[in-house]
Order: C-alpha cells, then sequence, then structure tokens
C-alpha cells in the first residue's frame, strides 16, 4: 500500500495538470467563469433558505436570534457536501469518460477519481474565502480560533471520499446502474447528515433510532467538524471525529484495493 | 542486445459482459461472485503463447488479418494491459502511436492540449517547453494552435497527436495503422520522420495492413494468424506467404460465392434471352486447370461454360465481357468479331476461353457471358452474374496492366530497388 501511494504522489504533475485542465474545461464559454464555483453552493443556500427559512420555518433554538444565522449555517454545511456528491457523481463516469486513456495509453488509471475529487476540492475551497466574507458580515460573533480544524476536517473528508470514489469508479465500470443508484443514494445520504438541521436539535438528541443513524454517518462527523470551525466557534467532537479519521482511512483503504484488483479489467469494460 | 524479448505471452479475455448479464450489484457482492473464477466458456485467447525478441534498433512488422491479436500485442507492449500469462520484457522508453490525441480535452486550445498531452505521455513541463515549436510546426498548426481542439478538423487532431507523440523521443516506438487516417501530403512527412528514428538507431514496432509500407520499411515481419505467430523472419518472404494464405482464403470464399450464385438460378434480371440456346455451369481455371476465382495479375485464365439446345440452331456467337467494379467495361469480344462462322448445334456443348495472361489491376471484376444470334437478338444473357478477384502486390492503376519494360538513358542514375 505504501508504495502504491508514493506511485501516486509520483504522478503528482499529472495530477495537477489534468486538475488545472478540467479547472479550465469546466466553466469555458460560460460568461460568469469561475464565479460559477462561488454561484452554485449559493444558489443552494437561497433555495433551502427560502424553503425552511419562511415557507416552513424550522424552530432550531440556535437559529431564534436571526433569521440569517441559519443561512450561514445552511451555507456551512452545503459547501463541504457539494464537494462530496460531486465527486462521487462526478465518479461514476470518470472512467468512462476517460475510456481513451485508459484503452489506448499507459496511463495510471487511479489518477483518474483523485482528478475527480481534487477539482472538487478546488472548487470548495474557493467558496470558503466567501463562507468567511458572510461570516465578518452577518455572524462575526462566531469567529474564533477553532477555525484552525479547517484543514483537519478538509483531510478527513478527502480521505473518506477518495476512497468511495475509488470504489464508485471502479464498480460502475462493471454495474452502470450505479450511476443512477447513486444519485438517489446521495439525496438520501444528504438528508440523513445534519446540513438542514443541526445535529443536536432535540427532534433528534431524543429519538435514540436518529441518533444511532445519524451517527453511524462518517459525514455527519464531518460536517459536524465543519460546524464547530465556523458557526459554534468551539472545541470540535474530538472524540467522534478521531473515529471518523480512522473510518475515513479504513475507506480509502478499501476503496483503492479494490480499485487495484479490478484495474486490469478496465481496459476491457470501459 | 534485444530491445522487446516476449516469451509465450498469452492473453485471455474474460467476458464479464455476459456473466453479469442476469446479476445484480447485491447477488454479485453477497455472493461474492465479483472475484470468481470464470468457467471455460467465458474466456477467450487473443494471444496463445507468443514469444519473439527483437534487436535494438531493429523495425519490425507485424500483419495478419483483423482479430488475430496484432492490437493485444501492441497493448501489451506499450504496457497498457498486462498478458495473463508469459512476459514482456522492453529496454527503454516506450512511445505508442496507437491512438493519437487520446486524453486532448475538446474545450481548450491547441497549446494548453499539447502540454497536458506531453505530460500524460509521460513529458516533463520543461521538456516539452524546448519541444513546442517542433511540435507545432511538424503538425502545421502555427495559425490554428490557439483555438480550442474542438475546431479542428480530424486531420489537423491527428497531425497534433502525431507530433507530439513523435517528439517523446522514446527508444522504442510502436505504430499501430495510425497513418491510415493522414492525408496525402502527411503520410509521407511521418514515413519520413520513421526513417529518421531508423537512421538514429530507435528500435520500431510497426502494426499495419498496408504491406507495401511494411516491406518497405520493416527489418523483420511477424504475421499473426489466431494468437500465434504463424511465420516471422525476412519482410518478403513472410509478406508473400501471408498474401498467398489471403488470396487462398479469399479463393475459397469466392468459389463458395461462385457456386451459391450458380445455385440461384433465379437471377432473372440479370439473366435474359429465349433460351434456345441455354448457358450453364460457368467456372473459372488457372494455368494448371485447378478452378479459381482469385488470379494474380500475370496469371493465365481459363473461363468455360456449357451449352444445350433443343432444336438445331445455325445462327449463334458466343460472347464475354470484363467489367470492373465501378461497371467500366475493361474487355469484350465475341465470336462474330473474331470472325467465327456458326454452322450447326444441337444438344450439349462446352465452350472455353484461354487468356494467356489476365494483365489486370488489383480489384474485383465481373464477367458477362452470352450467346446470342448475329443480329444480337439475345438467345441466354448472363449479366454481371460471375464475379473474380485479382490480387498483386503491384500498386499501378487504371484498368488494365499493360506490359511494359522502362529503359533509361546514360546519365540518368536510376535503380530498382532489389527484391529483399
Amino acid at each position: 500500500m505504501l508504495t502504491k501511494l508514493k506511485e501516486i504522489v509520483r504522478h503528482r504533475h499529472l495530477i495537477q495538470t489534468l486538475v488545472s485542465r478540467e479547472l479550465k474545461a469546466r466553466y469555458r464559454g460560460t460568461v460568469l467563469g469561475f464565479l460559477w464555483s462561488f454561484f452554485n453552493p449559493l444558489l443552494l443556500m437561497a433555495v433551502y433558505s427560502i424553503v425552511f427559512g419562511f415557507i416552513m420555518p424550522a424552530r432550531f433554538p440556535q437559529f431564534e436570534e436571526k433569521a440569517i444565522y441559519y443561512s450561514i449555517f445552511l451555507f456551512t454545511g452545503i459547501l463541504p457536501w457539494t464537494w462530496f456528491s460531486s465527486s462521487l457523481n462526478e465518479s461514476a463516469n470518470v472512467l468512462l469518460v476517460h475510456g481513451a486513456l485508459i484503452k489506448k495509453i499507459q496511463f495510471p488509471i487511479e489518477v483518474l477519481p483523485i482528478m475527480v475529487v481534487a477539482t472538487n476540492m478546488i472548487h470548495f475551497l474557493l467558496g470558503i474565502p466567501i463562507l468567511v466574507l458572510f461570516f465578518l458580515i452577518f455572524f462575526p460573533a462566531a469567529i474564533s480560533w477553532w477555525f484552525l480544524f479547517l484543514p483537519l476536517a478538509v483531510f478527513v473528508q478527502a480521505i473518506f471520499t477518495m476512497g468511495l470514489s475509488f470504489l464508485v469508479s471502479a464498480l460502475t465500470v462493471h454495474f452502470r446502474d450505479i450511476k443512477d443508484i447513486l444519485s438517489n443514494l446521495l439525496t438520501l445520504w444528504f438528508f440523513s447528515t445534519p446540513i438542514i438541521y443541526p445535529y443536536d436539535a432535540p427532534q433528534i438528541q431524543n429519538s435514540t433510532a436518529l441518533k444511532t443513524l445519524l451517527s453511524l454517518n462518517p459525514m455527519t462527523h464531518i460536517i459536524e467538524a465543519y460546524h464547530f470551525a465556523f458557526f459554534y466557534g468551539s472545541l470540535p467532537h474530538y472524540k467522534r471525529l478521531s473515529v471518523t479519521v480512522l473510518v475515513g482511512a479504513l475507506f480509502f483503504y478499501w476503496g483503492y484495493k479494490i480499485f487495484d484488483k479490478l484495474r486490469d479489467t478496465f481496459i476491457e469494460e470501459v | 542486445m534485444f530491445a522487446v524479448q516476449a516469451s509465450d505471452l498469452e492473453k485471455c479475455y474474460k467476458r464479464f459482459a455476459n456473466r453479469f448479464k442476469y446479476l445484480t450489484v447485491k447477488s454479485a457482492l453477497v455472493n461474492k461472485t465479483l472475484f470468481a473464477d470464470l468457467k471455460e466458456e467465458d474466456k477467450f485467447y487473443a494471444l496463445k503463447g507468443v514469444s519473439f525478441s527483437l534487436e535494438k534498433g531493429k523495425t519490425l512488422g507485424i500483419i495478419g488479418e483483423n482479430g488475430s491479436g496484432k492490437s493485444t500485442m501492441l497493448k501489451i507492449l506499450a504496457g497498457i494491459s498486462k498478458p495473463t500469462s508469459g512476459s514482456m520484457v522492453t529496454r527503454g522508453r516506450i512511445s505508442a502511436l496507437i491512438e493519437l490525441g487520446a486524453g486532448f480535452h475538446p474545450e481548450i486550445s491547441g497549446r494548453e492540449n499539447v502540454f497536458i498531452n506531453g505530460i500524460i505521455l509521460g513529458l516533463s513541463k520543461k521538456q516539452i517547453q524546448d519541444k513546442y515549436a517542433e511540435i507545432v510546426r511538424f503538425a502545421e498548426l502555427a495559425d490554428f494552435i490557439e483555438n480550442p481542439v474542438k475546431s479542428y478538423s480530424s486531420g489537423m487532431y491527428m497531425r497534433l497527436g502525431f507530433s507530439i507523440a513523435i517528439n517523446v523521443d522514446p527508444d522504442i516506438l510502436l505504430i499501430d495503422e495510425v497513418l491510415a487516417v493522414g492525408d496525402a501530403s502527411f503520410v509521407p512527412k511521418c514515413l519520413d520522420k520513421i526513417n529518421e528514428f531508423k537512421r538514429k538507431g530507435k528500435t520500431i514496432i510497426f502494426v499495419s495492413h498496408d504491406l507495401n509500407t511494411v516491406e518497405r520499411i520493416c527489418d523483420e515481419v511477424i504475421w499473426m494468424k489466431n494468437g500465434l505467430v504463424e511465420m516471422s523472419g525476412y519482410p518478403k518472404r513472410v509478406v508473400d506467404a501471408y498474401l498467398e494464405y489471403i488470396g487462398r482464403k479469399d479463393e475459397d470464399k469466392a468459389l463458395a460465392a461462385h457456386r451459391e450464385d450458380a445455385a440461384a438460378e433465379k437471377n432473372t434480371d440479370k439473366k435474359w434471352g429465349s433460351k434456345e440456346i441455354e448457358i450453364s455451369g460457368l467456372q473459372m481455371f488457372d494455368g494448371q486447370g485447378e478452378e479459381k476465382y482469385v488470379f494474380a495479375a500475370e496469371e493465365p485464365m481459363n473461363i468455360s461454360f456449357d451449352i444445350k439446345a433443343a432444336e438445331m440452331q445455325d445462327d449463334f456467337v458466343f460472347g464475354i465481357g470484363i467489367f470492373n467494379s465501378e461497371g467500366v467495361q475493361c474487355y469484350g469480344t465475341n465470336t462474330l468479331i473474331e470472325n467465327y462462322q456458326a454452322r450447326s448445334f444441337k444438344g450439349k456443348g462446352r465452350v472455353s476461353l484461354k487468356v494467356p495472361a489476365l494483365n489486370l489491376v488489383n480489384g474485383t471484376y465481373f464477367l458477362d457471358v452470352a450467346v446470342h444470334k448475329r443480329d444480337g437478338f439475345p438467345f441466354d444473357y448472363h449479366h454481371f452474374c460471375y464475379t473474380f478477384h485479382v490480387v498483386s502486390l503491384h500498386q499501378d492503376v487504371g484498368i488494365c496492366r499493360i506490359p511494359h519494360e522502362w529503359s533509361f538513358s546514360r546519365g540518368i542514375s536510376i535503380a530498382r530497388k532489389k527484391d529483399l
């Protein structure tokens, strides 16, 4: 495994180049260009703010004070979630889309899912300054040194996403159904993760079933880490987060292992 | 010292697609059939134990029919796929011209794609910068290099891909039939570049159906058949043996097709006439009297057919016509033109026409045979009912191959390439 990791590091220039190509190509021809990286999560936030702030307002004690707090809370969660969900959605396609590379030239295939996760990570990181700006304008009280935990949250999410990306990209080659399953699964997963509601909402804390379900979801703890680092501005849930680090590492390991095992079949099946 | 050594290469393709047709993800995971061994009938051997070695600096040609395993072998050589068993040892950097421009992104400019493609092919940024001008010059794309690749014509796309791949400066160059898509001016340029590689002492492996080029540029040729090396060695010898095999195979096919056509006697739109004299059982033979429908350019041919008439006839003319695939008549004659005077015929008989040397160019030909009255009234006319093929290594063009010989005055230095 270690030698494989070294191999991946050896390809960093290739990954860099491919990521910058993806970033360049993504918005080429659009009027707003790179700004779409910011607008997409902003628009999503706007939709949820309208639905859950005005149409069917959820009563969470955290947001009683000001309606805008809920929007900021939403944005804190949606930003990393977008990274996660777009990474998985794109991973399902990435090997098929780049079939020519796999079939026709000698190419380190694992670079492709890495490229997907890295590209989306950059979109995510570009959104962070906007998030900080929101906090500065609307909720300066929340800003604290705990935001230094951000890199840790990003790291955990990166390895967890990476592992799933390996798994999804490799299996989709053989089971094309995964693409369809995945989009539905991600919707379900989105609502099973404390993004549009806080984890310590009484509705969840009072129900053992809901609480267990949410605790078993690694994304809960990852998104919570962002909430702690930005929104709550307090000591993160370090115990649960360290377990999540392990789970993330395990996913990475297994994801890569299955990917590696299926690698030789890609040429024939893509 | 060898540059490439393959020993006992086997490549087995597993037919995953069939296996999973009736499976779901769940059952595959639950029953762990994902990695289970495959049944024998789900396997297909594309290579069945191929061994060869190639000296550094030599050019190897690989020929063979479609599906004989050429591309599979090239993919293993390029390191794209792994052999199921056996080993492939290569020395030096390999560049594979298997698909040109693999990994080009249509939305971004040619210049950016040069850099990305170069990095994909294993060059560093610095190396690409050094070679950038040469790549663009060779591809003849200086005016378009800033445009997105999606606006390129397929020729431009191919030229850029070829130019990058060849500038990777490999020790071993693999070429898979990519020259087939180039236009008339670019292909010679590519061939020049390939010759330059040869002069520099690089190793080249060349897969192609263009037997002439193979014969011209290769030092050694391997003929692959059904995943095995059928023959290897001296280019001329292998190419000739291959051509002979293809000819034989075409012959069998042509023979079968001929018999089929003969059996289906119903082609009424191709046959007409009053049937007072009837033609049947047309056959073609070579000089040795062997039935055959594929001929070499200068081979003798013998056309022969049965006739029968119920009543006594005293006015009849036999004629033939040879047409090429475009429908152009290459030759036609009849017994009247050649001053034969019909006297009488009744019952059964056989008519033969002997051609000492066919002298036609490569291609498929149609044969007309007819028997009619002197004034043209048809008894039996068979139009385009019979086909035969001419296969030759000559690349001459036109309708027929006129027997010829070149001669040159003194002072003109010109020599025929020796038949290797």
